[in-house]
């Protein structure tokens, strides 16, 4: 007979620890996050009949991409802080790390599965977001028609494109793109808080911080390279954000695309792949805690 | 103690790769005019403490919304102190959105200072100029403020213009801002033909105009709106324009 052959490394059993995780997980009420979403967008539009529509399409893209942003922030750290500690209370860790799982093959398998989470939850944010801009779009479309009747057809071709070009803009894509990338980084520096955190709690809280801390991180990088009065306490603290924390910032672009400014390829490509390092970082400095974690 | 060298080498390592590309993508954001909200401590008072911890959070869009909506009603109701508090807080938090410093403007150069003319409150016709001209201005210097802003974009140059033309009639200045906003991409195409009659009203530069008016004219049908022949026609009449080099449209 045999012996099956075992391979150090297999992606069969990050995409099975993948399917459990997510399974697991859209079985939470995080779903109930969505339909928060679709309300407020909705709620959002009974304000706007007050408004023209150029600011009512802005005020619509800004809610819905911030809340885009919130939401699957929120999601990220909420769902991957229990990951661990769950596994840990329902003792399922040591049924499957007492199989032939690497511990950085249960770490992928765990983040690649909260990655899917945020892939379908910003998938249907985004499918409502456009439907909702769609429908404004139309209706503006024809009471812009129905107003300018009697006009020239150049001026009425005019009308329709700017109103056009108000509502839909492809850099909207990017933006998103971007939103979800920072929901990865954001899981997997919450992963790897949670490899030496005794708690869920003690993870979100943390992770609060560490959110707050990301986005003024560029202040503090600031200071500590262009300050030279700061004593050296308070530059060693610096050095230690600077360093350790990601800079959330350079991932808000979607404030800017709103207000129309396009994102170049180029800068859309150097932010993702920032975004792709952090989150490998993170994911790394998880494993290096967590492979000789006494369980 | 091996496992916690290996960690701060891994974090240093990480500062050390990581640091350069940040500093790459600000100064990119900076060349693109992308603005994140400035850590001004005066912006918290002014917002609260929530809308600060907000803004500096990656919600400045969010927050600024809720403060545009907020000086939309002050309009309504027409508090003039706080639409103008409440949009110089929105244009500091989103400097990138245009449509804020547009009706920031239009709201302190047009519906203010209109109001402050017909102020009932104000006897004196005087102070209720006096009022009207300080309103203007603070239209004006959101303008600036915006163009500083954003130097790429024509639309906040054209405003600037048209509230040089519209509220001060300073055709020098109104012709500047046009020509500004023509040379820019995306810019409408009758910027440069904007420019052109408020140079044509200009003393001293009527020649300047007419050459200008003319290459406009001789550009094809498509230009000769009724506005331009006009102009043109007076242009040829005060510069004493030989009849045989004088437009053959009539006058409209």
């Amino acid at each position: 007979m045999t012996k099956p052959r075992y391979r150090a490394f297999s992606f069969g059993r990050i995409a099975a620890l993948t399917a459990n995780t997510f399974t697991e997980l859209s079985r939470l009420k995080i779903f109930y996050v969505i339909l928060l979403f679709a309300l407020l967008l909705i709620g959002s539009s009974l304000f706007m009949a007050r408004l023209t529509f150029q600011q009512e399409f802005q005020v619509l893209k800004d809610i819905a991409l911030g809340s885009m942003s919130i939401f699957i922030s929120l999601l990220a750290i909420v769902t991957t802080a229990r990951l661990i500690p769950q596994d840990m209370e329902d003792r399922t860790v040591y049924t499957i790390l007492a199989k032939p799982v690497p511990r950085i093959e249960y770490l992928l398998g765990k983040l690649a599965g909260v990655v899917l989470l945020l892939a379908v939850s910003l998938a249907i944010m985004s499918v409502l977001f456009f439907l909702v801009l769609k429908m404004r779009e139309q209706t503006v479309l024809s009471d812009t028609l129905r107003q300018m009747k009697d006009s020239p057809p150049d001026q009425i071709a005019d009308a329709l494109s700017t109103v056009r070009a108000s509502a839909f803009n492809v850099n909207l894509l990017s933006g998103i793109a971007l939103v979800y990338l920072k929901g990865c980084l954001l899981a997997a520096l919450t992963l790897f808080v949670s490899t030496f955190a005794t708690t869920t709690i003690f993870t979100t809280v943390v992770m609060v911080f560490v959110y707050l801390i990301g986005h003024l991180q560029s202040i503090a990088r600031t200071f500590w390279l262009q300050t030279n009065s700061a004593g050296w306490i308070t530059k060693l603290f610096l050095a230690c954000v600077a360093l350790l924390f990601p800079d959330l910032q350079l991932f808000n672009l979607v404030d800017d695309i709103v207000a129309g400014s396009p994102i170049p390829l180029a800068l859309f490509n150097k932010t993702a792949t920032l975004g792709l390092f952090y989150t490998g970082f993170y994911l790394l400095l998880a494993w290096t805690v967590f492979y000789r974690k006494e369980l | 103690m091996m496992r916690f060298v290996v960690i701060v080498l891994l974090v240093v390592l990480f500062g050390a790769v990581k640091l350069p590309a940040e500093l790459a993508l600000s100064a990119t954001h900076r060349r693109l005019h992308f603005r994140a909200v400035e850590f001004d401590p005066g912006l918290r008072e002014q917002i609260g403490q929530l809308g600060f911890v907000a803004a500096l959070s990656g919600f400045r869009a969010l927050v600024a919304d809720v403060l545009f909506v907020q000086a939309h009603m002050a309009w309504e109701r027409t508090e003039w102190g706080r639409v103008l508090f409440l949009f110089r807080q929105v244009t500091t938090l989103q400097p990138r959105a245009l449509l804020f410093w547009d009706m920031a403007a239009w709201h302190m150069a047009w519906n203010a200072s209109a109001a402050a003319l017909r102020d009932p409150a104000q006897p004196r016709l005087a102070l209720r100029i006096k009022a009207q001209r300080e309103y203007i201005q603070l239209g004006k210097d959101f303008l600036e403020r915006g163009i500083r802003n954003n130097p790429d974009r024509p639309q906040l140059y054209e405003a600037l213009a048209r509230l040089y033309r519209d509220k001060d009639k300073d055709h020098e200045h109104a012709a500047e801002f046009f020509e500004k906003a023509a040379d820019l991409p995306d810019a409408p195409s009758y910027a440069r033909r904007f420019a052109a009659y408020e140079i044509s009203y200009c003393e001293g530069r009527e020649r300047e105009a007419y050459d200008r008016l003319h290459t406009l004219y001789s550009a094809g049908e498509k230009e000769r709106l009724p506005t331009l022949i006009r102009r043109l026609k007076d242009l040829e009449i005060k510069l004493d324009i030989p009849l045989d080099q004088r437009i053959a449209n009539p006058v409209p």
